[in-house]
């Protein structure tokens, strides 16, 4: 018995592509680019990520390489200047854009690990607390509570004095000291989802704990999660740029922006480049990153548009 | 009220203690052994070392030792710095007037301009003003402070002389140290232009510490301004013809400044993070830059407390802003 094919429904007619609900990509893509600064940030960033990747065959020079005979020279729009180093050199005659290209490297490799360091432990913790708010919960949040006591770099700085300076200290440092953000996140999302309906059809359903942690809820709170990703993602770079500054982050003659600036210190009054051209790589870079986690929370937390 | 402070209160005795145990933890997680790390030597005469361990108390088991720190934080007593020999608690508190001084000052400044900013950045929502102040200030949010701090050095003290490069005080003044307030001090002293040079040297380092506080509270007025213009009560002020800034400062503002208030608060710990940063710039001669000059000379006893002391610092301020928030909203105070 075959049953009646109800005649509202036209087989095979053309789709109008422009009903359709756009594919979740296009909506996102649609939002973010509603804001231009996001989009600005975001071409920004491309760009220094491409420096980043291929930074041994963009940079003109070696970033270790000192020409001894072109110290503190000026960048080429000066009188001096040369075009073999576009934006002059330091006062051991490195060429200042190669280093900057290398620093690039180095900034978003911290940025990047101690974003991962932090977001796994601190999603895990956050979940945690969530699911156990009788017993675990309280306690987890508690030691939250005592690191978010001292102001992030403090804690980083006291980390780093236990540890000792150096790149990976730096990365774990900032790592820990984002941590309670993610966990703190991920519990409210978690406690917020936990009373909705398809989390008790999955219990229902049998799903185990795993399950419902990781396939049910996590995925739904992921939007606060990726936003605030982003903007440690920028304090990430300005605190190890921080620690550089004070002689506690990655050590010379690593090309670390913050590093960079500490040793440019002295030579302030002659050569401004060598003291502005770091900085200002941060500033930009931080810039952009939290122009695009602006975007990025516009466009994935509708909730909080217009809230700060 | 009353119920409320005593809520918060108990609320701050297991943080106290977390943080007693991470400082605690500190001093013991250092690699290698700490002794030899403190004495910056390797192979220490054993008979020394022998000592330096029971002197620090380092030979009893740990949970004895923490009980012992404990114990000994209650009486007050905070341990001496390795270097100067001096106790740790007294060489913060001739500091620490330093740092609250800039802390003020930077407060003061980000304070007064934010609240501007942002108020007339949403009374024009959309001109070019509000455009400019929210780009200024993302810009101010970013900022790598310690660059912010050689820039405006560069400027104003290398190439204007407008203002000193660094310190408190110029070394031709001899100031009596009676409140630790350069201003106030220099104004007591009877030495002329002192209080002039007091305020030039304060000037960059409280813009330079102002500046992020400065972001993050133009940000905040200019939002909560303009949610509070939204309500009926602001149409219900004008409309019966109350002068636009009555309106504007006494029914909007003042409501706008309730979560401002919390931004305040929470910036207290965003000042003396930046604290450590913008006296390492301008030697000023505070608690940050006391740190910072421990770590580098591996004085764990000042690095350790010292960290204790901040930590208990930014707690108290927390608390302070928890209870006026609550005093300031009692829905929050009747929470349960």
């Amino acid at each position: 018995m075959t049953s009646p094919i109800p005649n509202s429904v036209t087989p095979a007619s053309p789709v109008d592509q422009s009903l359709l609900y756009p594919s979740p990509y296009k909506e996102f893509w649609q939002a973010f680019a509603r804001n231009k600064g996001a989009v600005m940030g975001l071409a920004f960033m491309c760009l220094v990520v491409f420096c980043a990747l291929f930074a041994p065959w963009v940079a003109p020079h070696d970033p270790s390489e000192q020409y001894r005979d072109f110290l503190l020279t000026p960048p080429v729009w000066l009188e001096g200047g040369s075009w073999q180093f576009i934006l002059g050199t330091d006062e051991l005659g490195r060429d200042l854009l190669s280093r900057l290209i290398q620093g690039a490297r180095l900034s978003l490799l911290i940025g990047l690990s101690s974003v991962v360091m932090s977001l796994i432990p601190g999603i895990l913790l956050g979940l945690l607390a969530g699911f156990f708010p009788q017993l675990l919960g309280p306690s987890i949040m508690r030691l939250m509570d005592v690191m978010l006591a001292l102001p992030s770099l403090l804690l980083a700085v006291a980390i780093v004095a236990i540890l000792g300076p150096g790149l990976i200290n730096t990365v774990i440092a900032i790592a820990i000291v984002s941590l309670p953000s993610y966990v703190r996140l991920t519990r409210a999302a978690v406690m917020g989802e936990l009373n909705r309906d398809y989390v008790t059809a999955a219990r229902l359903a049998g799903a185990g704990l795993p399950r419902l942690m990781f396939v049910t809820v996590l995925p739904n709170c992921m939007a606060p999660l990726i936003v605030q990703a982003t903007l440690s993602f920028s304090s990430a770079i300005l605190d190890a740029a921080a620690l550089g500054f004070l002689g506690l982050g990655v050590q010379p003659p690593t090309p670390e922006w913050g590093t960079m600036l500490a040793s440019a210190r002295d030579y302030i009054e002659r050569a401004w480049w060598v003291v502005s051209l770091p900085g200002l790589t941060i500033l930009l870079s931080v810039l952009a990153i939290n122009l695009m986690g602006d975007g990025l929370r516009d466009a994935l937390d509708p909730k909080l548009k217009n809230a700060a | 009220m009353l119920s409320f402070i005593a809520r918060r209160l108990g609320l701050l005795i297991p943080t106290f203690f977390g943080i007693t145990l991470l400082t605690f933890a500190l001093i013991r997680l250092i690699p290698g052994d700490p002794v030899e790390v403190m004495m910056g030597e390797r192979r220490v005469d054993p008979e020394m070392h022998a000592q330096a361990m029971e002197r620090l108390g380092l030979n009893k088991p740990l949970p004895a030792q923490y009980l012992d720190y404990v114990g000994k934080l209650a009486q007050g007593d905070l341990g001496e710095s390795l270097r100067t020999r001096e106790s740790v608690w007294h060489e913060f508190l001739t500091l620490f007037p330093a740092t609250l001084e800039l802390a003020f000052a930077a407060l003061l400044f980000a304070g007064i301009v934010g609240l501007l900013a942002g108020v007339i950045a949403a009374l024009k929502r959309g001109s070019l003003f509000d455009h400019g102040v929210m780009g200024i200030s993302l810009a101010g949010y970013s900022m790598p402070i310690f660059w912010w701090g050689l820039i405006l050095i560069m400027f104003f003290s290398v190439s204007l002389g407008w203002t000193p490069v660094s310190g408190r005080i110029d070394l031709l003044y001899d100031i009596e140290p009676k409140t630790g307030f350069m201003l106030i001090d220099t104004l007591l002293s009877d030495e002329e232009g002192a209080f002039k040079d007091a305020l030039m040297h304060l000037i960059l380092p409280a813009i330079v510490l102002g500046t992020i506080p400065l972001a993050v509270i133009a940000r905040m007025t200019r939002s909560s301004m303009l949610e509070v213009l939204r309500e009926d009560y602001i149409r219900t002020a004008r409309a019966k013809g109350l002068s636009p800034a009555r309106v504007v400062f006494v029914h909007g503002l003042r409501n706008a400044l309730i979560p401002v208030l919390t931004v305040f608060g929470l910036q207290v710990g965003t000042l003396l993070a930046g604290a450590v940063l913008t006296e390492t710039i301008f030697s000023w001669p505070g608690i940050g830059k006391w740190l910072i000059e421990a770590i580098g000379a591996r004085d764990y006893p000042v690095v350790q407390n010292g960290i204790l002391l901040i930590a208990c610092l930014v707690i108290l301020v927390n608390f302070v802003v928890d209870i006026l928030y609550g005093l300031a909203n009692p829905r929050i105070r009747h929470q349960r």
